[in-house]
């Protein structure tokens, strides 16, 4: 059997599925393992400007630099931030590689910040370590990715959505299948081994805003990645360890402690007094911020009116130009200026993400994903607090592996049967004449994540919620789109649902509270170590059903004294005189 | 199931005097991660059909003309 004539078949050793921060990094990487190499680059955007670093970064928020910390120094405090649960391998492989990767970053041309003697300007943000790295230079760091995927001749393919991963007979990952997002074509890409690097899943809650793209992630990460593994038979980790973040109301971009911090600005509550010890995004910050707000002393607020002047011009130089330099806009819309008003701030909508939490796919210290041939690196993975740094280290790991893999391997042979009812599946939206618009569907389900999935999280609640997400599984087949971009919207929000269930499937599943906030469990409100020190995956089983099952934690590389480990439970400011 | 169109105020605007699209200028549609940037066949210039966006400012800055202004979406302002 040969496939039809509309679909095009691209062959590749190496597919990587995303062009942000992981993935054009992985990309070089597989190259620089092996030059002979075809490595494609496959992104939903365009890679000169997609995914969460699309306009910069203010600075690296984890950055294992000698003289300020060790990597066992930083296996212990990520370890305590996440309540223990965790793979300190993978961890310890970051923080191993963490400094070797900013030096290749900077003899790349990107610009860290350094103090007069020539030497990185650690900041102290962590509640234990001194890790950040400020970047206030940041805006040229796709250009300058975008200059090595040149160099390395990377196929960059761009505008196409991956929305199913393919597998060969003996279950190894042998492409994808995507759609051209600006003519609805399907394009089937076979390659030898797959990395993804899909970033976050950034759209599965609804902002405060009601705006569905006024997202904290770029909206462009909306949880592909997370539903093509799942449906791929992959496992994921730690979905109920949501990702929450503080952010300033309505705008919905990072307050910005790790760049405010450092100058004096904090966290304040509406009498304008510091409520947490630190600023560090943990769940159990979250927690103390969720019950400031909810205890009578909100709103929040970011407080920077007590600096002198010429620190708030340089928060203001970093926060308006780089990052997000829409936010300069947002306060003059509302005439908020630093030096007289607080800024309100709020907390965001629930994602996965494993850059600033814990949640994702699983992958090992390897970046190997429990299906052979597939690699996941950054926010989509499940390497903890990665952010940008992690991204790149293990962009790098996955590229170098997964070129390795495919060394050696021939190209499967095509389902035809599986790639043509696909094809039928993906583009039914298109062939409707009336039905549900994308939007409506979107909406529909982030608001269902909201009322019922969103911490405090209640058994009663989330059964609700899972009961009527399941009763939207019928509206699938009545979606409806008028054009290319409305498919690519109709096809995200199907990985969304996906999305939204794994979300309170996972969340029911441990039977305990951990990570503050991220599983603030009303029924079960204890940590209970002997049950649940465990990971939880999710996954799907033969009979086609999304369940759980517990993985053990591996043996730790570092361990914790006792007094240690309860270090992130004392966030809430003590009480003097 | 019947459908009915919604008007949206979007929250970016190109002004069609300075955008040069029609000598091939791409730039703005190019860059923007969410892809809601089309040329308007009427005009034959770029402007924003999908109310769908970041307001991440790819396309402002690099727009070689300065023709494009990002606004706060007005939900969020
Ligand atoms: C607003 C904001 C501020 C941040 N600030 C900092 C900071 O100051 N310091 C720090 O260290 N970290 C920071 N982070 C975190 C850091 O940016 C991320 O952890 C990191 O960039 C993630 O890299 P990634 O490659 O996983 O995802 P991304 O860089 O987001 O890339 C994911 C890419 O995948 C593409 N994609 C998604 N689905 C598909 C699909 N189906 N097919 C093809 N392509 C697809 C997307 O378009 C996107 O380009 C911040 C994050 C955000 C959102
Ligand atoms: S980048 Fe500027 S000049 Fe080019 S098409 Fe867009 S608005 Fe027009
Ligand atoms: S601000 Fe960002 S999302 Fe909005 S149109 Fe410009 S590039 Fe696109």
């Amino acid at each position: 059997m040969t496939l039809p004539d509309d679909i095009t078949v691209k062959d590749v050793d190496v597919l990587i599925i995303g062009g942000g921060t992981a993935g054009p990094m992985a990309a070089v990487a597989a190259k620089e393992k092996d030059p002979t190499a075809s490595v494609m680059l496959l992104e939903k955007a365009n890679v000169k400007r997609s995914g969460a670093i699309s306009m910069g970064m203010d600075g690296l928020n984890n950055a294992v630099v000698p003289g300020h910390s060790t990597p066992e120094d930083y296996v212990k405090e990520i370890t305590i931030a996440n309540d223990g649960v965790l793979l300190q391998k993978g961890v310890m492989t970051y923080a191993e590689n963490s400094f070797k990767m900013i030096e290749k970053l900077d003899a790349w041309g990107v610009y860290f910040q350094k103090d007069e003697t020539g030497e990185y300007d650690m900041k102290k943000v962590h509640h234990l370590g001194t890790y950040v790295l400020p970047m206030p230079e940041g805006h040229n760091i796709k250009k300058i990715l975008y200059r090595r995927l040149r160099r390395h001749r990377v196929t960059v393919e761009n505008r196409y959505q991956a929305i199913r991963l393919l597998k060969d007979q003996d279950g190894n990952a042998c492409g994808c299948i995507s759609l051209n997002t600006r003519t609805a074509e399907i394009v089937v890409i076979r390659a030898k081994s797959v990395v993804m690097c899909t970033g976050a899943a950034g759209r599965i809650g609804l902002p405060a805003s009601g705006y569905l793209y006024g997202t904290y992630e770029n909206p462009s990460n909306c949880g592909d990645g997370h539903s093509m593994a799942y449906q791929a038979g992959a496992e994921l980790t730690g979905l109920e360890c949501y990702q929450i973040n503080p952010l300033l109301k309505d705008y919905n971009g990072p307050a910005c402690a790790y760049v405010t911090g450092p100058l004096g600005g904090y966290t304040a509550n509406s009498k304008g007094d510091r409520f947490i010890e630190c600023d560090y995004w943990s769940g159990q910050m979250m927690m103390e911020f969720y019950n400031e707000l909810q205890g009578g002393n909100g709103p929040v607020f970011l407080k920077l009116d007590h600096l002198a002047e010429e620190i708030i011009e340089e928060v203001e130089h970093v926060l308006h130009t780089n990052e997000r330099p829409s936010r300069g806009r947002f306060h003059d819309g509302r005439g908020t200026d630093y030096r007289t008003k607080m800024v309100e701030m709020h907390i965001s909508e629930i994602g996965f993400c494993a850059g600033h939490s814990a949640s994702g796919v699983w992958t090992n210290e390897k970046g190997e994903t429990t299906i052979p041939g597939l690699y996941g690196a950054g926010d989509m993975a499940s390497i903890p607090h990665s952010y940008m740094l992690g991204a790149f280290v293990f962009g790098e790991i996955c590229g170098t592996n997964a070129a390795e893999f495919a060394e050696g391997r021939d190209f499967a042979e095509l389902d035809v049967e599986y790639i043509t009812a696909e094809r039928d599946r993906i583009l039914a939206p298109l062939k409707r004449t009336d039905g549900i618009p994308p939007s409506q569907f979107e909406y529909k389900v982030r608001r269902l994540v909201n009322d019922y999935l969103q911490p405090p999280k209640v058994t009663k609640k989330m059964d609700i919620g899972l009961e009527r997400l399941i009763a939207m599984e019928d509206d699938i087949q009545h979606l409806y789109a008028r054009d290319a971009h409305e498919l690519l919207r109709a096809n995200e929000a199907q990985h969304i649902y996906d999305c939204a269930q794994m979300a309170a499937v996972a969340s029911m599943y441990r039977q305990e509270s951990r990570w503050g906030l991220y599983h603030h469990y009303v029924d079960h409100p204890e940590t209970n170590n002997d049950d649940w020190f465990c990971h939880v995956q999710l996954y799907k089983n033969e009979a086609g059903e999304m369940v759980c099952k517990k993985r053990p934690i591996d043996p730790y590389v570092v361990e914790l004294d006792d007094n240690e480990k309860n270090a992130y439970a004392q966030m809430r400011v003590q009480q003097t005189g | 199931m019947p459908i009915a169109s919604q008007i949206s105020m979007v929250p970016v605007v190109v002004d069609d005097e300075k955008c040069i699209a029609e000598k091939g200028c791409r730039t703005c549609i190019d860059v923007c991660p969410l892809d809601v940037l089309w040329i308007n066949e009427e005009t034959g210039k770029a402007h924003m059909k999908y109310d769908e966006c970041w307001y991440c400012m790819p396309c402002e800055t690099d727009c070689p003309t300065d023709a494009v202004s990002v606004n706060i979406p007005y939900l969020l302002r």
